[in-house]
C-alpha cells in the first residue's frame, strides 16, 4: 500500500543501483525533483528509460550514472540537442554509454504492453526506417488473420518509473491530468512507482468520473513536492519554464561549466528548492 | 535578412508552406518550421485546420508558437488531449491524419528523412535527437508535406540515416514495402516549391519565389535538381499573411524570453 514519505526516503526505498528505471514526463509533469534526488544519492549502473530524455537525463548521464539508455527522441525539445548525451555517445565522456533508439510510437506501444502484462507490442511502424537495421529489438511479426508484416518491440518493464503528478489524496490516490502523456503506462508497466505531486487534498469528489486517476495501491510511495516537476510544467499550478530550456543548452555545452551548475543547483539542493523556483511561473488567476 | 522584396526568404517558405493547408485538413504539425506554417494557415485562409501535436493535443489552436510540442498552452486550447499511446494508435495508425508536416536536417531528393545521425550509427560524428514521431509519421499519413532552407548540408545526394521513409529509391519503392500512403507530395523551400515527379518520385521544382534564380537553387542543394518545363513564379506574400506570420513570432517571442530566467533546471 502507498506510503507518503520524504522524497528522500521515497527515492532510497525504491531506487537502487543497477536498476531499469523510467522518469517520464512528456514535456509535462516531468519529475526533476526525483531525478535530482537520484543524483544527490549518487546510483550507478542504470538503465534509464524514457520517450524523450531531455534535461533530466542530460544530467544523469553528464553525471555518470547511465549503463544504457532506452529512448525515441534525445533531444531538448524546441531548442536543440542534449549536450551531456551526445559528449557520451560521440566522445564516450563521461563514460561510453550503451544506446537503445525507438520511435515515439514504438515506445508508447511498448508501455502500453507492460501496463497490459504482455510481453510484447505489436503495431504498424518502423517500414523503411533505418532504426529496424540498427536496433535488435525492433522485430517483426505476420498477422495471423491478414498476412499483414507488423512491427514488435519488447514490452517495457522498468524496476521502478517515477512521475509528477498534480495532486493525491489524503488516502494516496494520484490525478494526472493536462498532457497525461505516457504517465499512467509508465506507472502500471512498474514493478514500483513513486509520485511526487503539488499538493495533498482531503478527498476527489469534486473531480470529473473521467479524469486519469492512479488508484492508491498502484503506487509504492508518494512525496509532497511543490514546484517538482520545473523547469517543466505542472498544468493548473505553473508555466513551462522554456527560459531555462533555453539556458540549459549554454550550461550543459562545457563540461566544467556544467559540473558547477549540478554541484550548485543539485547537490547542494534539495526538494524545499523547488517551489521557490517556480513562484514566478505562477498565473495570476 | 529582409531585402528590397520586403520579405525574407524564411518568411516566403513559411507562407508557402502555409497555403497548402485548407481547412479540412487534419495535420499532424512537426516542430519548428511546420509549426509556424501550420498556425499561419489556421490564422489565415484555414481557419478550421485541425492541428495534432504529438503531445496528444488534438483540435488546438495556440495564440503563441510552442517552444515544445507540449507547451501548456496546446492543452488548454485543444478540444481534447489524449494520452501519448492512444495519439499513436488510433490517431495516427488509425489512418485519421491528412497531412504530416515534416522538417528535416538531411533530406535526399527523394524525401527521405535523417534527424537521427551525421557520419555511422554507432560512432557518430554528430549525434542528432532522432526520429521521435516522425518515423510513423511519414508512413501512417495520407500524405507527407515537408519543409526546411536549403543548404548544400542539409540537401544531400545521400543522407546518412534512414530516419523517415519517403520514397526510398524513387518509383514504387513504397509499395514494395507495402506501405499504402501517398508519402511526401511536396517540398517548400526558403527558394522554391517542389514536387514528386510522378514516375520517378524524384523532387522537381515546380515554383520559385519571386526573384529567385535557377542558379541559386542549385547552388544550395547538393543533388542536380530537375526543373519543370513550365515553372511557375510563387505569388509574393500578402500584407495579411506577412503580418499574421510576424505578429504570431513577434508574440512567441516576448512569450519565451519574457518568462524570468528559471534558477534551475
Amino acid at each position: 500500500m502507498v506510503k507518503f514519505l520524504p522524497l528522500k526516503e521515497a527515492v532510497a526505498e525504491n531506487l537502487h543501483d543497477g536498476n531499469t528505471v523510467a522518469f517520464e514526463g512528456f514535456t509535462h509533469l516531468i519529475p526533476t525533483a526525483a531525478a535530482h534526488e537520484a543524483i544527490r544519492q549518487g546510483f550507478r549502473d542504470l538503465t534509464l528509460i524514457r520517450m524523450t530524455p531531455d534535461l533530466i537525463y542530460d544530467q544523469m548521464i553528464g553525471m555518470g550514472m547511465a549503463r544504457k539508455i532506452v529512448f525515441s527522441y534525445v533531444g531538448n525539445p524546441g531548442v536543440g540537442l542534449l549536450r551531456r548525451a551526445r559528449d557520451a555517445i560521440e566522445n564516450g565522456f563521461p563514460h561510453a554509454i550503451e544506446v537503445e533508439e525507438h520511435s515515439h510510437a514504438g515506445m508508447a506501444n511498448a508501455y502500453e504492453a507492460g501496463a497490459a502484462g504482455l510481453p510484447c507490442a505489436v503495431f504498424r511502424g518502423y517500414r523503411g526506417a533505418g532504426l529496424a537495421a540498427v536496433n535488435p529489438n525492433i522485430k517483426s511479426v505476420t498477422c495471423p488473420f491478414t498476412g499483414e508484416v507488423l512491427a514488435a518491440v519488447p514490452a517495457i518493464r522498468p524496476d521502478a518509473t517515477f512521475i509528477h503528478a498534480q495532486k493525491a489524496d489524503r488516502k494516496g490516490n494520484v490525478l494526472v491530468e493536462g498532457i497525461i502523456g505516457i504517465q499512467k503506462e509508465a506507472v502500471l508497466a512498474a514493478k514500483r512507482a513513486v509520485v511526487t505531486v503539488e499538493e495533498v487534498v482531503d478527498n476527489f469528489d469534486d473531480l470529473h468520473p473521467n479524469l486519469t486517476v492512479l488508484p492508491n495501491w498502484t503506487i509504492a510511495a508518494i512525496s509532497v513536492v511543490p514546484g517538482g516537476s520545473h523547469p517543466s510544467y505542472t498544468h493548473g499550478y505553473y508555466e513551462r519554464d522554456n527560459a531555462a530550456y533555453l539556458e540549459w543548452d549554454e550550461i550543459a555545452a562545457d563540461r566544467d561549466r556544467f559540473q558547477a551548475w549540478m554541484q550548485k543547483n543539485v547537490i547542494e539542493s534539495s526538494p524545499d528548492d523547488f517551489a521557490g523556483r517556480v513562484g514566478h511561473l505562477r498565473k495570476a488567476a | 535578412m529582409s531585402d528590397t522584396k520586403g520579405f525574407t526568404p524564411n518568411e516566403m517558405m513559411t507562407i508557402a508552406a502555409s497555403r497548402a493547408l485548407k481547412s479540412d485538413d487534419v495535420c499532424f504539425v512537426g516542430i519548428g518550421a511546420p509549426s509556424a506554417a501550420c498556425n499561419v494557415a489556421r490564422l489565415t485562409h484555414a481557419p478550421d485546420i485541425t492541428l495534432i501535436y504529438e503531445s496528444g493535443t488534438i483540435g488546438t489552436a495556440p495564440d503563441v508558437l510552442p517552444l515544445s510540442i507540449g507547451d501548456g498552452e496546446l492543452c488548454e486550447t485543444a478540444v481534447t488531449t489524449v494520452a501519448v499511446p492512444e495519439m499513436f494508435r488510433y490517431w495516427l495508425q488509425g489512418g485519421r491524419i491528412s497531412i504530416g508536416f515534416l522538417g528535416a536536417a538531411q533530406l535526399d531528393r527523394f524525401g527521405n528523412i535523417n534527424t537521427t545521425v551525421i557520419g555511422d550509427y554507432a560512432h557518430p560524428k554528430t549525434r542528432l535527437p532522432g526520429g521521435g514521431g516522425a518515423p510513423e509519421i511519414a508512413t501512417s499519413s495520407r500524405q507527407v508535406y515537408i519543409t526546411m532552407a536549403q543548404s548544400k548540408r542539409g540537401m544531400v545526394e545521400k543522407i546518412d540515416f534512414f530516419t523517415s521513409f519517403g520514397h526510398g529509391e524513387g518509383g514504387d519503392h513504397r509499395k514494395r514495402l507495402g506501405i499504402d500512403t501517398a508519402g511526401p507530395t511536396l517540398l517548400i523551400t526558403d527558394l522554391a516549391i517542389w514536387k514528386p515527379d510522378p514516375v520517378t518520385k524524384e523532387f522537381t521544382v515546380v515554383s520559385l519565389h519571386p526573384g529567385v534564380s535557377r542558379e541559386q537553387v542549385q547552388e544550395t542543394c547538393g543533388w542536380i535538381v530537375k526543373f519543370a518545363e513550365a515553372l511557375d513564379e510563387t505569388p509574393a506574400p500578402t500584407e495579411l499573411e506577412l503580418r499574421t506570420l510576424r505578429d504570431l513570432q513577434a508574440r512567441t517571442k516576448a512569450a519565451h524570453q519574457g518568462t524570468a530566467k528559471g534558477k534551475a533546471a
